[in-house]
């Protein structure tokens, strides 16, 4: 399958000092009322690099992909995407950046097809390339039969989809995605697997948040690890995984398994 | 299991509460403006005793049945409204259906609008308060009644169940519900016709209510009054084998709904329409204009602000005629609606607004494209409305200055608009959501800005405004003239300061708008 998302295109891209990082995040907190969400995160994503973020629930995952993707205004810190400041040049910045946010709304009135090109007319994209690239991502993403759905009456896998669709149409060279996987069946997974390491190889550069370690330490080639608002380890999969595998290695570094009996009554014999 | 279903009811009143103090006020200040009415209420039917016998039927035949088709009427109208005790979420439990019913039932009269019915009803106990045979039938009628209003809810609710689980259902229904709304200026001019028409129109409506399950059980007390027995006792047979038979059917519902999961049927459909996004120019303004468009045609929410509008138009021709000149200001009043509706647009878009701001669209394509989408139909809507009255009222030669302020409030206001929803968001109903619900907190908020928005709006149009005052005065054409330049040129100008001062506050401030459009969930 040749790759239906558009290379990365790196010659013509304005802003982006070459021999940057992907994505740098630098110290970034934010504190809503009296929790600190996020405690000072740096993070380092080299460019054509597949990054991991992992952590558990409540850990600050999203809050630091919204801090770096100009959704999240940041109390500290700062986050530049190959070199350009995100919340000093942010129109720039979102320029270079696909972003595929978690738990909110899409604009779910339109058709699928028509959500798809609406992200990318608000790009500024011409109406031919739109067309065009929508079809093919309407393609891969195996949701043709369903263009004209809209969106509002999709399934939950459907929707995490379409939403990817819109994040890719303009063939960013970073792309953030917050929980692609959620909900999404394993085929439609495995599909959209392909497409991002294609992706990769073609010298894009993505960062995904996960539950799944399983799927991380397969898929990824750099991870960091993430919980209560600091990075707790950091670097290339097999640095942070050591001998172990990324579950047990992430178990250990975050604590909290429940060893005790527990729950005896529940047990039928 | 009764007592729980009472405390889970009670207790989810109680957290609905706690979330924001602003909300704590607003349902402070809502609960003493129902308790004015209820105390008017109870006070007036306590007047009513010293009434002659056949008045106080009558009114309280009338008053009961509007009462008993209300808790019928708007649980269809506002689908979804108050769905804490929805059939669908007790699926999952085990509940007998006996304890289930008796559980529901209590838990609709636990509420505002129970605990207002109940007194209410009771109320008319003093009405009777001379006859006091007729007063224990009162008490006991009442408390049927009231018994009955929840019971014909709850099937009206139950019985949707299975269908207000679909999108589309939701969606027409929150238009059909509109239907009932636009009609009741007509009809409040035909009941108030009757009225004034007839002398006894009033109680032969009652005569006839009085033999209907709507209105038996308010008439019993009358018969007894009067001495008819037997009369009484058929009545209260109508309203008792009513509710028996309501509740038959709404435990047979009720055990239908809990094995039948709401169904959403969906017809795939594959692409090639885009719809407006085909016809407005490929830039990001003419796309956020063309999804904007398309958002007035699918978003039931965005119907509803313009509910108003045909409820005016009715209004203003019982008020005036025809041909009075109240109907000559109908274009202004619908430019000065249009224009404020999409004053909240943000806070319409929720938290899908992120899209907006993760392209990275620039405040002015996005209050532009707004703006444009409002101005294609509310520009051609306010001509006519402007231009057809004038018409059939043959005052033609008042059309430059009706002109002159029906666009001068319109630009004006659309360029208010395009600064306010920069700036102000507020809670309201989630997309998909009835266009009825009142979304928890900051209402306060909701009316300041409201207020103060339109106040400013009437400040920025004074111009065409005193040009219009000064026209009909002195009759010089000259005025109406003058009007036209002056709410064309100035309309113009505060719309394009509007667009430029709200795109730049929206450069600013756009994730702080996110963030505050994230609350509302």
């Amino acid at each position: 399958m040749s790759s239906p998302v558009p290379s990365p295109s790196v010659e013509n891209e304005p802003g982006g000092r070459a021999g940057s990082a992907a994505l740098s995040i630098r110290g970034l907190a934010k504190r809503f009322g009296e929790k600190i969400a996020v405690n000072g995160v740096d993070l380092e994503v080299p460019q054509g690099s597949f990054y991991g973020l992992v952590g558990p629930n409540g850990a600050g995952k999203t809050t630091t992909l919204s801090m770096a993707t100009g959704l999240l205004r940041p109390d500290f810190g700062q986050a530049l995407v190959h070199g350009v400041d995100v919340w000093a040049q942010p129109l720039e910045a979102k320029k270079l950046m696909g972003i595929l946010p978690d738990g909110v709304r899409l604009f779910d009135r339109l058709t699928g097809e028509q959500l798809v090109t609406y992200a990318g007319l608000l790009r500024g994209m011409d109406r031919e390339t739109v067309a065009e690239r929508t079809g093919d991502l309407l393609r891969a993403l195996d949701l043709v039969n369903d263009a004209g759905t809209l969106v509002v009456d999709y399934s939950a896998g459907m929707t995490k989809k379409i939403a990817l669709a819109s994040a890719l149409i303009h063939a960013p060279r970073l792309l953030v995605l917050d929980e692609p996987f959620e909900s999404v069946d394993p085929v439609s997974a495995a599909n959209i697997r392909d497409i991002l390491t294609g992706y990769v190889q073609s010298g894009g550069s993505v960062i995904v948040s996960s539950h799944v370690m399983d799927l991380v330490q397969r898929m990824c080639d750099h991870v960091a690890v993430i919980a209560a608002g600091t990075v707790l380890a950091a670097g290339t999969v097999d640095e942070v995984r050591g001998d172990a595998t990324l579950e047990d290695r992430f178990v250990e570094l975050v604590g909290g398994r429940n060893t005790s009996e527990g729950l005896s009554w529940l047990r039928t014999s | 299991m009764v007592a729980h279903l009472l405390r889970l009811k009670l207790l989810l009143l109680r957290n609905s509460l706690k979330r924001s103090t602003a909300q704590l006020v607003g349902v402070i200040l809502g609960g003493l403006y129902g308790l004015g009415i209820l105390g008017t209420v109870v006070v007036g039917l306590a007047f009513l005793g010293a009434a002659d016998p056949e008045l106080i039927r009558t009114v309280l035949v009338l008053g009961g049945s509007a009462v008993v088709l209300g808790w019928i009427l708007i649980p269809i109208a506002a689908a979804g409204i108050d769905m804490t005790l929805d059939p669908a979420r007790f699926v999952t439990f085990a509940i007998p259906q006996r304890q289930l019913l008796t559980g529901l039932v209590l838990g609709g009269l636990v509420g505002i609008p129970g605990i207002v019915t109940l007194i209410a009803a009771l109320a008319q106990v003093f009405s009777w308060i001379r006859y006091p045979a007729a007063a224990v039938t009162a008490l006991v009628c009442a408390l049927v009644a009231v018994l009955l209003c929840v019971v014909a809810s709850r099937l009206v609710t139950t019985a949707m169940s299975s269908m207000t689980g679909s999108r589309r259902f939701k969606d027409i229904n929150g238009i059909v519900a509109f239907i009932p709304l636009i009609f009741l200026g007509p009809i409040f001019a035909g009941v108030t016709a009757g009225f004034q028409g007839s002398p006894g129109f009033a109680a032969s409506l009652a005569d006839v209510l009085a033999w209907t399950p709507l209105g038996a059980l308010w008439a019993a007390p009358a018969d007894v009054a009067a001495g008819n027995a037997g009369t009484a006792a058929l009545r209260f047979l109508i309203g008792l084998g009513t509710l028996a038979l309501f509740v038959v059917l709404w435990s047979r519902s009720l055990s239908h709904a809990l094995v039948t999961p709401p169904y959403n049927a969906v017809t795939k459909r594959a692409g090639g329409n885009l719809g407006w996004l085909g016809r407005f120019p490929a830039t990001p303004a003419g796309a956020v204009a063309a999804r904007a468009l398309t958002y007035w045609q699918r978003d039931p929410r965005y119907f509803a602000s313009l509910v108003a509008v045909p409820f005016l138009a009715v209004l203003l021709v019982i008020s005036g005629g025809p041909q009075g000149g109240a109907v000559a200001f109908f274009g202004p009043i619908t430019a000065f609606l249009l224009a404020w509706s999409i004053s909240a647009d943000i806070s319409y878009d929720n938290t899908a607004f992120s899209l907006h701001l993760s392209t990275g669209v620039s405040g002015r394509d996005d209050r532009l494209g707004r703006a444009l989408a409002l101005l294609v139909f509310a520009l051609p809507t306010t001509l006519v409305f402007t231009v057809v009255p004038l018409l059939i009222a043959g005052r033609l030669e008042d059309l430059p200055v009706m002109l002159g302020l029906s666009l001068g409030l319109l630009l004006t206001g659309t360029g208010l608009s395009s600064l306010v929803s920069a700036r102000y968001t507020y809670n309201v109903p989630l997309p998909g959501e009835s266009a009825f619900k009142t979304p928890p907190g900051t209402n306060f908020m909701m009316f300041a800005v409201q207020i103060i928005g339109w106040i400013v709006m009437l400040l920025l149009a004074l111009p065409e405004i005193v040009l219009t005052i000064v026209y009909f005065v002195t009759g010089d054409a000259l005025y109406g003239w003058l009007g036209l330049l002056v709410g064309l040129v100035l309309g113009a100008v505060l719309l394009v300061v509007g667009i430029r001062t709200g795109g730049r506050w929206y450069d600013r401030r756009a994730p702080e708008l996110l963030l505050a459009v994230s609350a509302n969930r």
